[in-house]
């Protein structure tokens, strides 16, 4: 049974970009059954490829963990400059509106499937920057989260563990955020449009 | 500094005068004294280094006072040139062509407090918030706690127990609390 | 530079390059925010003829946490828990900032062995954030490996720091009056071992990064500052230093123990990228031998911190005052205006990146290479946290 989707209207595009953006309701992809999914699974937590987007004062400990101390490639996780070549999305702490609007528009750009953790305390409940006018309070209720890792600022070592905590989740199948925003598609867009104020992207950007 | 300061109120009318350490001085100077006041600093005073420009809110004097703070490499020292402006409808003369890097100081006070500079370069463009909507958010007025819960989801506390209730209902779960 | 190709750059009516993206002569592309090739969280607007630059604009605002209306609402004990968060790579700078603005403005004396550890945590986070930027300078002309060896040893300059403070990136550790804490014991011993550690990744970055001729081919001649452009940006620090100012805060208005120790200010001769990269790469060194003499001199006793009032109740006298200290990339500052009650009225921050970032990267990068134009970013020490605050 398949459901019926209204397309998307991107109404906030001019015409002639109207064009280049799909209008198809972004689909939930079901998992695969029995060891297929396990072994993709596996595959996948072995692999995390991170977007290179230091979002926040938190992109600080990124750079210590990708040289030699820390070395975060030998759990198999390589920074990426693009999101399309990436899985892993790091919200490096607080987000500012116009970061949000980029937040909103690379996490939509990875392929599914697709990992989120949240890194400091300002991405859980504002932390330092609860009563700031420009910065959000929490980032779930914008996009959805897999892990987050508390402190302010959360040191290398903290940030590996919640690497691997994300890759137990991810092995057990319990990764599946990027459904979950499909799901709750307008709930999400719905509360990005109320603090982006200037919404002149296309609503769901393949 | 003594003698620079004789120099300079002879040729100008300086209103009030802050001695706040030896090679720090604060003045103020009538509004449309400004421009000339601080071209003098720069050309005949050797006052050559705009360090910024600062802005501060009275607003219970209906007033936004601009502080222009000129720094002395030979005398190591520094002149705050303060200036009142109305706050309804607060314009100052721009003072990008006596320095080139004081159009971003005045394009993120013309966002911060509306403060208008008419001819600075790009000033009208949005410099550092996108899309904003309301009083521009440095202003004494507006309140950023309200705002921020009013448009954010604020995450509710942690819960709080009395420790003293908490351990006995944890240690004799069979008693009545009192 | 004289013998530019005038044809390929846009018209120029009233001052203002036309720029006709209708006639297929330019291309416009997008840098940033999500961009490994800049600094921090920022995006540069750049107009492109071939791969030539025509045009620039940065757009900066995608970290801006609103701290100047943050600290009005906070009761000055409470502002220094944010204030250290304004600069990521370097938040000993604000702290001590913030703190001697305070002290301005109250008139508190601070003892002799604090103003010793603070000016050891300077020379430390000054260390730390060339260590960071030497990895970014090279990274961005192309030679990775360096990062790799100079970050990680900004790794153990951050483990002192959390030897020292119990923090390892935001340390709090300045407050008015002193310090928090005296130095753990054995602990000079430990910053000896660092330093000889930083020496030696020093001289191999030196082999490798100084001596290498397609280093110094792309970053001769890249971003040229001249001498008139200096005051008229208000450019700073070791980017101003290489032009060939003698200017150092630190030996001009002396602050915390700089007067005592023995230093002299590093300069060169035509600021470009090669020779600004010199320049830091000698204040490093310099940072190595101001570490050293403060572990030799510093009092072995002494009080720490001057008695403040209640911070509940602290209410500083009414003011206001500008404070400077040299951070890695030049002169911050803070000036602060109280009116006598528990909250300051009005605080604002003065970092360096904020001309460096914006109007003079707009100027120096019209003509340079595409390819060039993040190393161009890099050699300047832009920081964007301090940009927006």
């Amino acid at each position: 049974m398949k459901k019926e989707h209204k397309s998307l209207l991107n109404t906030d595009l001019p015409d002639f970009e109207r064009d280049y953006f799909c209008d198809t309701y972004p689909q939930e992809v079901k998992p695969l059954k029995g060891f297929i999914e396990k072994f993709l699974n596996w595959a996948r937590a072995q692999s995390l490829w991170i977007l290179g987007f230091g979002t926040g004062c938190g992109a600080i400990e990124l750079r210590p963990l990708m040289t030699a101390r820390f070395d975060m490639f030998r759990y198999g996780m390589a920074p990426r400059p693009t999101p399309r070549q990436s899985c892993v999305f790091i919200i490096g702490g607080y987000a500012s509106i116009k970061t949000l609007k980029r937040i909103v528009r690379s996490y939509e750009q990875i392929q599914a499937p697709k990992f989120v953790l949240a890194l400091g305390s300002c991405t859980i409940n504002g932390g330092m920057y609860f009563d700031s006018y420009n910065t959000i309070n929490r980032i779930d209720h914008y996009i959805p989260v897999d892990v987050y890792v508390t402190g302010c600022m959360p040191r290398p070592e903290a940030i590996i563990a919640g690497l691997r905590k994300l890759q137990e989740r991810i092995m057990q199948g319990k990764a599946e955020k990027a459904n979950d925003y499909i799901k709750n598609f307008e709930w999400y867009k719905a509360n990005q449009k109320k603090i982006i104020k200037d919404w002149n992207m296309p609503d769901f950007n393949w | 500094m003594k003698e620079l300061l004789q120099r300079l109120s002879d040729r100008f009318s300086l209103k009030e005068i802050t001695y706040q350490r030896d090679n720090l001085i604060f003045i103020t100077v009538e509004k449309s004294n400004v421009i000339p006041f601080i071209t003098h600093l720069k050309q005949h005073e050797n006052f050559s280094h705009l360090v910024m420009i600062g802005a501060v809110d009275y607003i219970e004097n209906g007033t936004f006072q601009l502080t222009y703070l000129l720094h002395n490499y030979s005398l190591h020292a520094d002149i705050g040139v303060r200036v009142h402006v109305q706050r309804e409808n607060p314009v100052m003369e721009s003072i990008h062509t006596i320095w080139a890097q004081a159009r971003t100081y005045q394009r993120e006070i013309r966002e911060m407090f509306g403060i208008d500079f008419p001819g600075s370069p790009d000033v009208d463009k949005p410099f550092l918030l996108e899309g904003w909507q309301n009083i521009p958010p440095m202003r004494k007025d507006f309140d950023t706690l309200k705002y921020s819960q009013e448009t954010y989801f604020p995450r509710s506390g942690r819960k709080h127990y009395d420790p003293q209730n908490y351990m006995k209902q944890k240690l004799y779960p069979d008693k009545e609390p009192e | 530079m004289e013998d530019f190709n005038r044809d390929k750059f846009p018209p120029i009516v009233n001052g203002k390059p036309i720029i006709d993206l209708d006639s297929q002569k330019f291309l416009k592309v997008w840098q940033g925010p999500q961009h490994p090739g800049v600094t921090g969280n920022m995006a540069l607007e750049v107009t492109l003829s071939g791969d030539e630059v025509v045009d620039l604009k940065t757009h900066v605002g995608y970290l801006h946490r609103g701290f100047e209306k943050l600290m009005e609402r906070r009761k000055y004990l409470q502002c220094f828990t944010i204030v250290c968060r304004i600069c990521v790579p370097e938040p000993d700078t604000n702290e001590y900032v913030f703190a001697a603005a305070v002290e301005d403005l109250a008139g508190i004396k601070v003892p002799e062995k604090a103003l010793w550890l603070r000016t050891l945590t300077l020379e430390m986070s000054r260390l730390a954030s060339f260590l960071m930027w030497i990895g970014g300078q090279a990274g961005s002309l192309g030679m990775g490996t360096i990062a790799q060896w100079t970050v990680a040893q900004r790794d153990y300059i951050l483990d002192l720091f959390e030897e020292l403070t119990g923090g390892r990136v935001y340390h709090m550790y300045i407050v008015p009056g002193g310090v928090r804490g005296d130095v753990p014991e054995g602990f000079f011993e430990h910053v000896e071992d660092v330093m000889k550690g930083v020496e030696k990744v020093l001289a191999d970055v030196e082999i490798a990064l100084l001596n290498n001729a397609i280093f110094k081919k792309r970053a001769k001649g890249l971003g040229i500052i001249s001498q008139d452009m200096v005051d008229e940006y208000g450019i700073v620090g070791p980017n101003a230093r290489a032009a060939g100012f003698v200017r150092d805060i630190r030996k001009d208005t002396p602050y915390a123990a700089y007067d005592q120790l023995d230093f002299t200010v590093i300069t060169g001769t035509k600021s470009d990228a090669l020779e600004r990269t010199y320049v830091r790469f000698q204040e490093m060194l310099q940072c190595v031998s101001l570490i050293r003499q403060i572990a030799r001199r510093i009092p072995k006793k002494g009080a720490l911190y001057t008695q403040i009032p209640n911070p509940l109740h602290w209410k500083i006298p009414a003011g206001e005052t500008y404070i400077r200290a040299e951070a890695s990339r030049g002169e911050y500052g803070y000036y602060m205006v109280s009116d006598g009650s528990e909250y300051p009225r009005r605080v604002q921050v003065r970092g360096p990146s904020y001309t460096h970032a914006i109007a003079v990267l707009e100027e120096l990068a019209v003509g340079t290479n595409l390819a060039d134009l993040a190393g161009l970013m890099v050699s300047l020490h832009t920081c964007p946290p301090e940009i927006e605050r």
